[in-house]
């Protein structure tokens, strides 16, 4: 679960780290408060949505006047933004931050993860702040800085020393970098964090440190004991489908092809989306129903892939295992008589009664194709949404 | 012979008493498992399926002999189930539960790394050695005892790659669901080193999927170290970048871990990688001809 860069800041602060004075605004009024409120003679208003490339995009912009705040955020609020980093229709943009300005001296690139190959928490810090660290260390994997920590010890303040240093900081700045790091490194820690990343870092000319941007991601896993944190989820800013899937509890991700798939277990639900593409056709979703399909989840699922117009056929593939396939097609038959499915449905079953579940379908007398196999099930959803 | 477990497993269940660990222990029973007991702190004493339950995992170890664990707790308790088992002397541990924090799972991996014991999953559908010990959620009615062997991050994936060697009579020795996390205990490499040592196993076929590099390390680990043919197939062509496909560990960052990174570098070990997953039989089948 992502976090809004306002919300980042504010849990930085509350882990003792300072950052830029700001205040979020919803609507132009409140953003010309908040300047006032912040006072000075410029402040930078800055879109809030969860991607980046906003800069890029004109979602960020440094004003000097109060009316320039107002026209600002005027301008950004109640509009979608869209980046080189989110999908084709953008984002909605609800709040704005306005925030002091800085003087920059040098941007850095600091960021916290998880990092699977080594199974340890990753710190990756570069003197080349403020662009893409993938192109980064694409290009120039030299400027890429890693350090790894054993997550019974957390960081050590050799590591902190070590890429301050290699980031060439010197008095003020090196001890602001040594003292951040731990702090950091706690804040990651405290909150079930899968990714924090700062960029730009940046270095002031009178020589201090300071997050100029952050980006929170949350471990959706530890949601539970991280109740503060899921309040914060907005919904907004991911696809209505996928929140819809969300609140029901179901895996999907919206794609832009035409046939719905149903399936359960992810590999599987992977499997049949590729398989489709092999046939020639194109998957409008990612659905996993879980490795134990019942009528309600199936149900559940046909109301998730109808919400999207472009569903011109849908394919259910369950490879019943535990569960028993005439349960299962039971539960679509039923599930397609109360959601009242006008496209055709084709559903490939496998496993523990098998044979009965597809008789079942047959003889339903509704639009339900049971295919014979996996590929013939793909052909035939190929075939039905051309 | 197989891998992991075996007629001889004594097995217990954490979480014996609740609906997920009674159900799936019913099924491991009526299997053939030896099921020796199962772990309910506060029910200790009490019988459950005709078992003897246990507070801690040290008693029933020191009361059954059992040397293989499977966990269905929820997914707040599951790491520390784990070290429990660990601690009090666990060979094989099995964790299905899903959902457990990434956070917990990096403490319990640099925790076991000293320890030595061997975990499965989390987020897995368990490990079968087919005919003999059935440790998970997997139906074992599509199992035959045989000569492929297979480790997978997908659960029901596995099932495909299950029927479709049971229907050509090829069977298995032992079936391996690694678990659909980032952070997990054995891996591709670990289940490969054991199948090649493994008389009963003739093949093998891996199951992988986008995210990560594992499959990439287990090319290469084929590549300079097996001798028996593999098979395999990567689910995840078709999926987007920085979206989460269902499994945590499902997930293409920036430009690593891609499908097509994964399927050329296996092609490049010589491995035959199946284009759909109902080849994955047939996929087996022309890599033990090609020997």
């Amino acid at each position: 679960m992502n976090l809004h860069e306002f919300q980042a800041k504010q849990i930085l602060r509350s882990g003792n780290i300072n950052t830029p004075r700001g205040l979020a605004a919803a609507s132009a009024d409140a953003a010309v408060n908040a300047a006032s409120e912040l006072g000075g003679d410029a402040w930078v208003v800055k879109a809030q949505i969860h991607a980046g490339g906003r800069g890029k995009a004109g979602g960020v912009k440094v004003v000097k006047r109060l009316d320039d705040v107002r026209a600002m955020a005027a301008t950004l609020l109640g509009k979608p933004l869209v980046t080189n980093q989110n999908a084709p229709d953008g984002q909605p943009v609800n709040q704005v931050l306005v925030e002091e300005t800085l003087p920059i001296a040098r941007e850095l690139y600091l960021s916290l993860l998880v990092d699977r190959e080594t199974e340890r928490i990753a710190i990756v810090a570069s003197a080349a702040g403020g662009m893409d660290i993938e192109e980064v260390a694409h290009a120039t994997p030299e400027k890429v800085l890693t350090e790894t920590c054993d997550p019974l010890l957390g960081v050590q303040d050799f590591q902190c020393r070590a890429l301050a240093f290699a980031l060439e900081l010197t008095g003020e700045a090196y001890k602001d970098f040594c003292r951040l790091l731990p702090q950091l490194y706690r804040v990651f820690i405290a909150n079930d964090l899968s990714l924090l990343e700062i960029n730009p870092l940046v270095v002031t000319t009178d020589n201090r440190v300071l997050p100029l941007d952050c980006k929170m991601s949350v471990d959706d896993n530890a949601l539970y004991r991280r109740k503060a944190l899921a309040e914060l989820r907005d919904d907004s800013q991911i696809d209505v489908k996928e929140a819809a899937a969300n609140a029901a509890n179901v895996n999907y991700v919206a794609l832009t092809g035409n046939i719905g798939c149903m399936v359960n277990g992810a590999g599987l639900a992977m499997a049949t989306m590729d398989l489709i593409q092999l046939e020639g056709g194109a998957p409008a979703n990612f659905l996993d129903v879980g490795g134990g399909a019942t009528p309600e989840t199936v149900a559940q699922g046909f109301k998730i892939i109808l919400l999207d117009p472009n569903v011109r056929a849908v394919l259910i593939n369950i490879f019943g295992g535990i569960v028993r396939c005439d349960v299962i097609a039971e539960g679509i038959i039923q599930a397609v008589k109360e959601v009242g499915v006008k496209v055709p449905v084709i559903v490939r079953l496998e496993g523990t009664n098998a044979e009965l579940g597809r008789t079942l379908l047959a003889e339903s007398g509704l639009a339900i194709l049971a295919a014979e196999s996996l590929t013939h099930a793909a052909k035939l959803a190929v075939e039905k949404a051309t | 012979m197989s891998i992991l477990v075996d007629h001889n497993t004594k097995v217990i269940c954490q979480g014996f008493t609740g609906k997920q660990g009674s159900f799936h222990s019913e099924q491991a029973i009526a299997y053939g498992t030896q099921m020796v007991g199962g772990v309910t702190p506060g029910k200790g004493g009490q019988t459950h399926l005709n078992l003897p339950v246990f507070n801690t995992v040290r008693d029933a170890v020191r009361q059954t002999g059992a040397n293989a664990t499977m966990i269905y707790v929820p997914a707040a308790f599951a790491a520390d189930s784990i070290l429990e088992a660990a601690d009090a002397g666990i060979e094989v541990i099995v964790c299905i539960t899903e959902g457990i924090p990434v956070l917990d799972m990096l403490n319990v991996k640099a925790a076991l790394r000293a320890n030595g014991a061997k975990l499965i999953g989390p987020n897995c559908p368990g490990i079968i050695t087919s005919g003999e010990c059935k440790i998970g959620i997997m139906p074992g009615v599509i199992h035959q005892k045989g000569r492929i062997g297979i480790v997978s991050r997908s659960g029901t994936l596995t099932y495909e790659a299950v029927h479709q060697t049971t229907r050509l009579g090829l069977g298995q020795s032992t079936c391996v669901g690694i678990g659909g996390d980032p952070i997990k205990g054995l891996d591709f490499i670990d289940c490969l080193e054991m199948f090649e040592a493994d008389p009963q196993t003739e093949a093998v076929i891996l199951v992988g999927e986008i995210g990560g590099s594992r499959e990439e390390e287990a090319a290469e680990f084929i590549r300079s170290n097996m001798k028996k043919p593999v098979a395999a197939y990567i689910a995840g062509r078709t999926a987007p970048k920085g979206k989460r496909m269902g499994h945590a560990g499902a997930i293409i960052a920036g430009s690593a871990g891609t499908a097509d990174a994964k399927i050329r570098a296996l092609e490049a070990a010589g491995v035959v990688v199946a284009q759909s997953p109902a080849w994955l039989g047939e996929a087996v089948q022309q890599a033990m001809a090609a020997r």
